[in-house]
């Protein structure tokens, strides 16, 4: 009981005294799992739109195939991620792996079924009043699009927020295509895993509270977020 | 209509598309793009080198010394090799003699170049159940097969990963007589967990098991476990670090002037002297025997 307690210390001890490593572990962190969940949203919502709003044979299959993913494992999308970019790869000429620009493409790939499944879901859970309204009153296509979108707003980034957990706290991936290298692809949860198998159990445990800390002021910002949208 | 709406999505699609690449760029100019990844130099170490610090303390005068970047990756000497093979990686540290000889005889890899020693030591309970303390370690292996079908009290816990202390402990098994298979389906007193070695030595005290580990290791976990160095003399258990460049004929990319210059600085006399002092004050006693230009 008493190392969880040491480990709560530890944690506020390297956030108030702002120890450079930790924060540029943590800065670092911000960056590549934001970029993956903005490449996410750019590209996934509007092809979960796109698959929404349209109607074609195999469909459902589709869409059944996309919730599957959800379970995709981490280390598999490291690997696959690996083979693709390692120098004896396909894409190995393009020299991006174990850089974070590859921990961002495994990501992305990581919360592509994440994001596009529940943008589909968010769609399907709004009214069809809503839609028949709206091209009643002459709404055009597109403008009837945007306030379904509206509509489902909350769904919509309760799907980015659960995407961006996932990314956020997933080590499989991240471990594989990034390398944990000091200083340039270790975040929060590699050093984590680096900081356990060198017996610094108290400081692992102190990056992983600073991590679920992270997480709760992101749900938080995305909330206000949200309100101030409904406004 | 219908078709409207879906080439108004593509279009919106392919907007965000772009939205991607200039991130993308926007990222490169912060030095992610592949360029960046060009002007570094990267290490593959096994766990040992690392965990111990030791990569951490060198990698800082290399890169002042040499005004390169260097990435240090670690992992067990099998995954090393393999990020060789790859080109991943454009120097390797490991501790696999065979391994590595065969490394350079498929032409992977240059050179070998041995810069440092120790040795492995076997761990386990203070009680010491199969009375193994002080043997010889062949002996010590064969008494804790015989012991381990017999007591129950006995376990062993072994690496399982395809790094150098499993090359190691296969090898013991072999000088005690053992088939590797058959060690392997001996009985449920012999637990093959597939992980790193810090991860293995707290799950051996959680079993009150016996397991092989580097000493570097074992010295940077002690604060943390109940078990005890048992057995540490005997030649079989000699530990030896090499480097070698990945060579740039079989696998291009290679940055082969600078992976040089890595092995010089390993193997110069100033560095020597700093591997052999390395650990002393934090741990109590020497980490790493230098051995440049030794044949071991």
């Amino acid at each position: 009981m008493s190392e969880i307690a040491d480990a709560f210390v530890t944690a506020l001890k390297l956030i108030f005294t702002g120890d450079p490593e930790v924060l540029s572990i943590t800065a670092r962190t911000m960056a590549i799992s934001g970029s993956s969940i903005l490449i996410g949203a750019l590209i996934f919502i509007p092809l979960g739109s796109l698959i929404y709003f349209h109607d074609f044979r195999g469909k459902r299959i589709l869409v059944n195939l996309i919730q599957t993913l959800f379970t995709l494992p981490t280390v598999f999308v490291g690997l696959l991620v690996f083979i693709t970019f390692s120098r004896a790869g396909p894409l190995g000429g393009w020299g991006i792996l174990l850089t974070p620009t590859a921990m961002i493409i495994g990501q992305a790939i990581l919360i592509a079924p994440i994001i596009t499944g529940l943008t589909i879901s968010a769609l399907s859970g709004v009214s069809p009043e809503i839609r028949e309204t709206a091209v009643s009153l002459g709404a055009t296509r597109f403008q009837t699009i945007g306030m379904i979108l509206r509509e489902a707003r909350y769904a919509v980034v309760a799907a980015l927020l659960l995407g961006f957990g996932r990314a956020f706290s997933e080590v499989g991936c991240a471990i594989m295509v990034g390398g944990n290298i000091a200083g340039y692809t270790r975040v929060l949860t590699t050093a984590m895993a680096l900081e356990a198998q060198k017996g610094n159990i108290e400081l692992a445990m102190a990056l992983g509270i600073i991590l679920i800390a992270l997480a709760l002021i992101v749900s938080v910002l995305a909330n206000r977020l949200q309100q101030r949208w409904v406004r | 209509m219908k078709s409207n709406i879906f080439r108004r999505s593509l279009i919106l699609t392919a907007a965000m598309l772009l939205g991607v690449l200039v991130i993308f760029s926007g990222c490169a100019s912060e030095g992610w793009s592949p360029l960046a990844a060009q002007q570094r130099l990267r290490v593959a170490t096994t766990t040992s080198l690392y965990d111990t610090g030791l990569w951490g303390y060198l990698e800082e005068k290399f890169e002042k010394e040499y005004k390169v970047e260097l990435d240090v990756l670690y992992a067990g000497t099998g995954k090393a090799l393999e990020w060789g093979r790859r080109g991943d990686v454009d120097v390797i540290t490991v501790h696999d003699k065979s391994r590595e000889e065969q490394f350079v005889a498929e032409g992977y890899g240059v050179e070998r170049h041995p810069f440092a020693y120790n040795y492995f030591v076997i761990i386990g309970p203070q009680s010491d159940p199969a009375e193994i303390e002080n043997m010889d370690p062949v002996e010590a292996f064969r008494k804790l097969m015989e012991e381990g079908q017999t007591n129950g009290d006995v376990k062993f816990v072994s690496r399982g990963d395809d790094s150098g202390t499993h090359s190691k402990e296969k090898s013991v098994w072999q000088a005690a007589g053992y088939d590797y298979e058959d060690v392997r389906a001996s009985g449920a007193w012999y637990i093959e967990a597939g992980s790193g070695m810090g991860p293995i030595l707290v799950m051996a005290n959680e079993k009150s098991a016996y397991t092989l580990s580097d000493m570097g290791t074992y010295l940077a976990f002690k604060g943390e476990l109940s078990l005890v160095p048992l057995v540490g003399k005997g030649g079989i258990l000699l530990n030896v670090y090499s480097a070698i460049a990945v060579n740039p004929e079989k696998i291009g990319g290679v940055k082969i002037e600078m992976a040089n210059n890595l092995i010089d600085f390993l193997l110069s006399e100033e560095i020597q002297e700093l591997i052999g002092e390395y650990g002393v004050e934090e741990y109590g006693r020497q980490l790493f025997i230098p051995c440049a230009g030794q044949e071991l």
